[in-house]
């Protein structure tokens, strides 16, 4: 059983933090159901923060050139396309001479690619078996075949078909291990509930890097420093919405109190289920996950892993009282036993 | 829409959250797909026969709006005896002149008015694309007309148009979209049973829709279906144009067009317009109804707005200082001359046609034969440096070390750099204030012209040459500020508004314009944009703080009206139509119009009114034309006069198709304009041989990250790296075909040009069944070219010139082309690889056949 602490389980993070006067958490949510893809965000993102380009290379992930979240991508939209059906929709390719899909052996392929971003680990080629299990969801029976795409002789034709889109962002979690492990106090909680790079204090030592279950944050070549979303910690001060928020003409990315924004959430996947959507749910809203629940939480339409996200994200530092325990343990024993073999010894 | 107009696109969204359905046709699946409840794939080049399908829908199930139908549409009045549709004539109307390939309207007129037309020279209309100076007013037709009001005269308009659509069933449009009949149905029961009484439905299109030798015609498909459903003139209805850039319907109405003068006055032509008087006549039409008699005052005052005390009542205002056409000075035909060395001097403004034109090669071999090129832009476009880089210096059809062409490149300001007003698709002026200066020498358009004229009128002063005269003359005179001697972008704005000439106070409404020559106007249409002095289109009231029709929200043309012809939104009787959609009706009491909106009519006219015999101009409307701008006051679903086509929208295949016309004889549009050069040539279709050479349909159009050529997305990293490579979508049938692998190369080739791109195959990309076989189409986006960030080869180069007849708009969504993996040959083996194809397609130049139907021996009238 693992109990909750400042590193695991429901807490309010700034006044955890030491922030006596904390205003209400802040957080987006991002509501994937009426994300467009126009990637303004990620656009907007970068001129407000000065985030560099991160690289010129066609990915051929459908219509994603950014590949992941990066030092130099903050915002990262993501599309997935599936030979699904879309619930509720009248299938796009009914009666039209189509074959089988192609859109699990093309993501696969576009696994293969690599994208130089100009910073480290950055986007390392993907595995194109789980690039195509992402693309077929969950029937997906084995791999995409052998075949350049559009080859195969499969008698079955695709009358189905749905674009996902998604824009991910840092989930800013209650229980940030990036936080946790940082030696030089670089990565802070700030008032907002949120949690920041000082790029002046931080020494590029890259154990955050290893410790976001998300995969997020990520350092900059050349700088070596890391880098990742602040969620407009400027912004926020002057009392300001995030860039990307601002940004996005569908309102899919949604700025303010966390409470607030959950119970719009809630009514959302409602409102989108009543309507014939089963497959809407939300992801990262839950104070009682293993990150505490995110400061920046999603509503998806398929599984977290089509979308690339972890099923099932743990602090990475939620064992660490116990491992603390454990080791002090361990350095008693191996203690008493060299005590013990020094009086072992002698008699 | 999701893709080309994404923050419009948040509307559809918020209706989708209400509960609209939302439908999408388009040849590929895009992110406005994903989004929409039901999306139909069809092949490029055949809406006509879509909505043609929609129009017999509505009649043979009557599911026309009937009440509205009858008052406001022409659908009860009689066509003259003499007329033959197409369905007689295998796709050609009554009057085709096979010679000229175009036609005489005589036969298309109201009965009892054959002879009103009089002489109308069409080919000469169709080189100086005649037809957009109805955008504002429509074409006069005599007043009184024939009707019946049962609808069921054989001649009357109800009937013409059923019969004219009875074969383009469900089964048909399956034919020639590839739309399969059950979706079609879909979307003809959502469009039909979301309109009537208490509902209205709005058509959205994007300007895709104008580049077909067909444009005009498949708008006004929509309008007949608007009309039919009673969705114009009502909140929530219309048809709107989503413009390709910020401002491009301000740019029609004070034009960047060789033909339009501000405020659509038509440009003087050296055969009909000697004389001040023919001119204004010619927009007036003495005898006739309607809101145009006042066509002299507009005219006078724009004449004395250019040239101020010079223009005087004496000297007609000074009219013979306008230049006059003299035939088709359209940007292609300019194009072509250029080649043929007869234009020496060329300005391009915000504009890259290296890319963004059709015929890419004609474009550059254009541009290095002039004198001089002006280029002004944000960043160095293609259109700026051809002569070192194009394709053409590849295969060694430039040579930069011989191009003739001397280039000025001047760096121009950005929207946020300058002050001034863009007008949208509602007609809705909005002003901009200037956020920061130009950086280094960018300047604003406005100053570039204004000092531009200053210097070279200093140059002239001393002239005494009468061809100077017209410049020296010019009122010219704005006042600057700043450093930089920027002129005050609010002076031009109240020109353009216009005011009285003694006074200088502003004028308030186009109804105070005079032919004496004591007002002076630049725009008439936007009379009122400045009116008590105030920048009206400065005005931000919130939404919160007024009504839902925000009428104090910038400024719309004309008098700030946010919806044309909405005396249509109230019944003959002038009672709303419904509670749930009421907005301008009649007020017996005051006996006066009102409503939440300026009424587009005259205010104090009760519903009830009727002209007297032989009434003319406004009198001669009654209180239920409710289309005052009209000759017949009514919405017109057939067309007597003005269009160069045919009165109704007919279903003809692009210029360049793998598939015989299922429906006619008659293969392509009768009258497109085609242009015979060696430089230009179209692939082979149907009936000619040889269009299997090219056998594969190919659109275009954007993506979200770049804008239009480039030239603004290309050259910025933050919007270069989300879309880094040009790229072709095929479908996995496609890509199985040839031979595609995913991000691998291939090369498309057409009779003009071979381009390359990199390969996506998606499952968002789909063959089409059509008549019995499998069509096959690809999709690029048109936004790279040499220059930027990121490069490569230009869709457009693809295309030949082919124009639609009404507006002179090229033909440039829609062509055929082969495709072949890997990537293409470079240098002179280039040039062989397309000379090859223009081998087997035997493309030997020259016009291809127009009319594709005998049909035009038997024809009438």
């Amino acid at each position: 059983m693992i109990e909750a602490n400042s590193l695991y389980g429901p807490l309010d993070p700034a006044p955890d933090a030491g922030w006596d006067e904390a205003g209400p958490r802040m957080g987006f949510f991002t509501d994937t159901s009426v994300c467009i893809g126009c990637k303004a965000c990620e656009v907007a993102c970068k001129e407000w923060n000065g985030v560099p380009d991160s690289g010129f290379d066609l990915l051929g992930m459908s219509y994603d050139n950014t590949g992941a979240l990066t030092a130099n991508s903050w915002r990262h939209v993501a599309f997935i396309e599936q030979p699904r059906p879309a619930g509720h929709r009248t299938p796009p390719f009914a009666g039209d001479p189509t074959g089988p899909a192609v859109s699990p052996a093309s993501a696969a392929a576009a696994a293969g690619t690599v994208n130089e971003t100009g910073t480290t680990p950055g986007v390392p080629p993907g595995d194109p078996q789980a690039a195509a299990r992402m693309a077929a969801g969950p029937e997906f029976l084995g791999m995409p075949g052998a075949q350049p795409p559009g080859r195969s002789t499969g008698a079955e034709s695709r009358t189905d078909f749905r674009w996902l889109m998604m824009s991910d962002v840092c989930k800013h979690c209650t229980h940030a291990a990036c936080l946790d492990v940082c030696p030089t106090g670089s990565l802070f909680r700030t008032e907002f509930g949120t949690v920041v790079v000082q790029e002046d204090i931080c020494n590029g030592c890259g154990y955050c890097i290893s410790a976001c279950p998300y995969g997020v944050i990520d350092q900059r070549k050349g700088d070596g420093r890391a880098w990742k979303c602040t969620l407009c910690y400027d912004r926020l001060g002057a009392g300001m919405t995030p860039a990307c928020a601002q940004a996005c003409p569908t309102e899919s990315i949604q700025f303010g109190p966390l409470d607030e924004l959950r119970e719009r959430a809630a009514q959302r996947v409602a409102v989108l289920h009543e309507r014939g959507v089963p497959e809407a749910r939300l992801y990262g809203h839950d104070p009682t996950d293993g990150v505490g629940g995110d400061g920046a939480f999603f509503l998806l339409l398929d599984e977290p892993e089509v979308y690339g996200l972890p099923p099932d994200p743990v602090v990475t530092t939620r064992d660490l009282p116990k491992m603390w325990k454990r080791a002090g343990l361990a350095a008693l024993a191996m203690a008493a036993a060299a005590v013990a073999a020094f009086v072992g010894g002698s008699s | 829409m999701a893709e080309a107009h994404p923050v419009g696109f948040q509307w559809v969204m918020e209706a989708k959250g209400r509960g609209a359905k939302v439908f999408h046709v388009d040849p590929r699946f895009t992110r406005t797909s994903a989004l929409a409840d039901t999306y139909l794939p069809i092949r490029a080049g055949s809406d006509i026969a879509l909505l043609g399908g929609i129009v017999r829908y509505i009649l043979e199930n009557e599911l026309d709006f009937r009440e509205y139908v009858l008052a406001y549409t022409n659908a009860a009045t009689i066509v003259s005896d003499e007329f033959v549709d197409t369905e007689d004539l295998d796709g050609l109307f009554s009057g085709y002149d096979p010679r000229t390939h175009t036609y005489n309207e005589r036969s298309w007129q109201y009965v009892g008015q054959e002879e009103t037309t009089g002489y109308r020279a069409a080919d000469r209309e169709r080189d100086t694309a005649a037809g957009l100076r109805h955008e504002s007013h429509g074409i006069p037709v005599g007043g009184q007309v024939r009707r019946d009001e049962t609808l069921q005269h054989p001649r009357c308009v109800y009937q013409i148009l059923k019969r004219h659509y009875s074969r383009y069933t469900p089964e048909m449009v399956e034919r020639v979209c590839g739309i399969p009949h059950e979706k079609f149905l879909e979307l003809a029961r959502a469009w039909t049973e979301n309109s009537g009484r208490e509902r209205t439905g709005v058509l959205i299109y994007s300007v895709g829709w104008t580049q077909h030798t067909v444009g005009v015609q498949y708008i006004r498909t929509g309008a007949i279906i608007q009309l039919l459903l009673g969705n114009m003139g009502r909140p929530g209805g219309g048809v709107l144009a989503l413009r390709g850039h910020a401002s491009i319907q301000g740019s029609t109405d004070i034009p960047t067009l060789f033909n339009l003068l501000p405020g659509y006055l038509p440009m003087p032509n050296c055969h009909n317009h000697a004389t001040f008087t023919d001119w204004v006549d010619s927009i007036r039409h003495p005898g006739q109804k309607g809101f145009w008699a006042n066509a002299r005052a507009f005219g006078a005052s724009l004449l004395k707005a250019y040239w101020g005390d010079a223009a005087t009542p004496e000297n007609d205002f000074c009219y013979d200082y306008l230049p006059r056409m003299t035939g088709d000075h359209g940007t292609y035909q300019t194009v072509l001359n250029m080649i043929d060395g007869k234009v020496k001097g060329y300005f391009l403004l915000g504009q890259n046609p290296a890319v963004g034109s059709a015929h890419g090669k004609a474009q550059r071999l254009g541009m290095a034969n002039l004198d001089w090129l002006v280029v002004r832009d944000l960043f160095m476009i293609e259109s700026a440096t051809f002569w070192k880089n194009s394709p053409e210096v590849e295969t060694g059809e430039i040579v930069p070390e011989e191009c003739r062409t001397e280039v000025f490149f001047i760096p121009a300001a950005s929207h946020v750099e300058k002050e001034g007003t863009f007008t949208q698709t509602q007609r809705l002026l909005q002003w901009r204030e200037k956020a920061l200066d130009p950086p280094g020498d960018a300047r604003s358009e406005l100053w570039f012209f204004y000092h531009l004229g200053r210097i070279i009128r200093q140059k002239l002063a001393a002239s005494d040459k009468p061809r100077d005269r017209a410049v020296r003359d010019l009122k010219w005179d704005y006042p600057t500020h700043g450093d930089l001697a920027e002129p005050s972008a609010e002076a031009v704005l109240k020109e353009i508004n216009g005011y009285e000439v003694a006074t200088g106070r502003p004028l308030s409404a186009f109804t105070e314009a005079k032919d004496d020559g004591s007002t002076a106007i630049g725009c008439w249409i936007y009379t009122g944009v400045y009116a008590d002095g105030v920048n009206q289109a400065a005005r931000r009231k919130s939404r919160h703080e007024q009504d839902w029709v925000a009428a104090e929200w910038g400024w719309a043309w004309p008098a700030n009206r946010r919806i044309l012809y909405n005396r249509a939104s109230a019944d003959p009787e002038g009672r709303p139509w419904s509670e749930r959609k009421q907005y301008v009706w009649w007020d017996a009491d005051k006996g006066e119009w009102t409503g939440y909106d300026v009424p587009d009519f005259e205010k104090k006219k009760p519903p009830t009114y009727r002209p007297p015999e032989g009434a003319t101009g406004v009198q001669g409307l009654a209180g239920d034309d409710a289309f005052i701008m009209q000759g017949d006051g009514k919405g017109w679903l057939y067309v007597p006069s003005g269009l160069q086509d045919g009165p109704m929208p007919t279903h003809y295949e692009p210029a360049e198709s793998p598939m015989r016309n299922p429906l006619y004889g008659q293969q392509a549009n009768p009258t497109r304009k085609v242009y015979d050069n060696p430089i230009n040539s179209v692939n082979p279709s149907p009936p000619q041989p040889h269009s299997d050479v090219f056998p594969y349909v190919f659109t275009v159009s954007r993506l979200t990250e770049h804008h239009t050529a480039g030239g603004m997305s290309r050259t910025v990293p933050r919007l270069a790296e989300l879309q880094p490579e040009m790229f072709v979508e095929v479908s996995p049938e496609l890509a199985g075909e040839l031979g595609l692998a995913h991000l691998g190369w291939a090369h498309l080739i057409s009779g003009r040009a071979a381009i390359e791109a990199r390969v996506l195959v998606t499952d968002r990309l789909t063959p089409l069944r059509l008549d019995g076989r499998v069509i096959h189409q690809v999709w690029l986006p048109y936004h790279f070219g040499r220059e930027g960030i990121v490069t490569g080869d230009s869709v457009n180069d693809l295309f030949g010139i082919t124009l639609d007849p009404n507006v002179l708009i090229q033909e440039s969504k829609v062509g055929t082309c082969d495709i072949r993996p890997g990537r293409r040959p470079t240098g002179p083996a280039l040039l062989e690889l397309v000379d090859d194809y223009r081998r087997r397609a035997e493309m030997t130049g020259g016009r291809p056949p127009i009319v594709t139907t005998d049909a035009s021996e038997r024809e009438v009238g």
